[in-house]
């Protein structure tokens, strides 16, 4: 009973969360802080913030965390199911829908002044990101260096990944973080 | 059957090493398409923004789109869990030692060094977005024409979603499906 209340109560967050990040919490909070009493705020705030900092998706980290402290290992997979299941099935419709769709004049036209809006969008993620993440010189150059690599080179985004975290530990022990 | 191995493969990284969200997938979706060929630049531009307008977590939506792209629904389902697969793995581990992860000197000093990281790859796929949408390199190599690599119409819908999203106070809080939907307006309306 237990992992289908988990399984609804996840889904129902899926299918509240537009967009993701920051516009996830206050449903999260509703429905797993306020209506079901699995977790406190500052659980809640703790799985978020470690969610945040581990790779994958952030939705889908808070929901394995919560899904685990309630059932266990099979409450955090089906906690997980639950998240995405919203997702898997209005993507797929509406993909399946615009695959037919596609060839039309107007909806192309359309695409092309969405694709606009995106870049925008992408920008402006950007900048709220820039804010976190760029806080000294050190981080300043890793950006643009790992920026001006990837547009240019295009290697896979792991060989950055993997060097970046190898260089903030270096970078730490050298004492040049914050200056 | 070897396209869905590969596609759960291909997720199964993108899940591993996405660190930082939704967005964070996005240059290693356009590495897919680089080295896959299954989807093009301008497909992924158009599944970002359906990814954006609808419920979902955009990493969840992305990856059952571009799986569906590829290969149907069982592309779909296999590209999502491919991608939550690692999450659900490394966020079991991490549970049991919450507390001493979060304290950790070298878990810390790692995500010092992976935030930039993170911002770094997705405006290097941001510009991936900008030469398609803002504009036309092939019209450019058509004509000749200097002036002709400027996508005008775009370039000044951009200039104008810029400053309504950043510089119009109630406008900032607004959610992007509002932008989303003008845009597409104005797309048909001036036919792109």
């Amino acid at each position: 009973m237990n992992l289908w209340n988990l399984f609804v109560s996840f889904a129902k967050v899926g299918v509240l969360t537009f967009g993701g990040g920051y516009a996830m919490i206050p449903i999260l909070e509703r429905e797993i802080v306020d209506k079901q009493g699995w977790a406190s705020s500052e659980e809640l705030m703790d799985y978020y913030a470690v969610g945040q900092c581990t790779p994958g998706v952030i939705a889908v980290n808070t929901a394995t965390f919560i899904g685990r402290k309630v059932a266990g290992v099979p409450g955090g997979i089906v906690a997980t199911a639950g998240v995405v299941f919203p997702s898997m099935v209005i993507i797929t419709v509406i993909a399946g829908i615009l695959s037919n769709f596609a060839d039309i004049p107007a909806v192309q036209s359309a695409f092309a002044g969405i694709r606009v809006c995106v870049c925008v969008l992408i920008f402006n993620a950007v900048l709220k990101l820039w804010k976190a993440a760029v806080p000294d010189k050190a981080t300043l150059v890793l950006a643009v260096l790992v920026f001006v690599l990837s547009f240019f080179l295009k290697p896979s985004p792991v060989v950055f990944v993997v060097f970046c975290a190898a260089a903030g530990i270096l970078l730490t022990r050298l004492g040049v973080r914050g200056k | 059957m070897m396209l869905l191995l590969r596609l759960f493969w291909e997720f199964f990284k993108t899940g591993l090493f996405a660190v930082g969200g939704g967005m964070a997938t996005l240059p290693f979706l356009y590495n897919i398409s680089d080295s896959t060929g299954w989807f093009t630049h301008a497909q992924l531009a158009d599944m970002i923004a359906v990814s954006e307008s609808t419920p979902g977590p955009i990493g969840v939506n992305m990856a059952t789109y571009v799986g569906f792209t590829t290969a149907g629904i069982p592309g779909a389902v296999v590209a999502t869990v491919g991608l939550v697969t690692p999450s659900v793995i490394i966020i079991l581990l991490i549970a049991r030692v919450l507390a001493s992860f979060r304290q950790n000197k070298y878990v810390d000093a790692a995500f010092y060094g992976l935030r930039p990281c993170s911002v770094g790859l997705i405006a290097a796929a941001g510009l991936l977005v900008v030469k398609i949408a803002l504009f036309d390199f092939d019209l450019f190599h058509q004509t000749g024409r200097l002036l002709d690599v400027f996508n005008v119409k775009a370039l000044v819908l951009a200039a104008v979603l810029l400053i309504l999203t950043r510089g119009v106070k109630q406008l900032k809080k607004l959610h992007p499906v509002v932008f989303i939907a003008a845009s597409a307006i104005i797309g048909i309306l001036f036919s792109f």
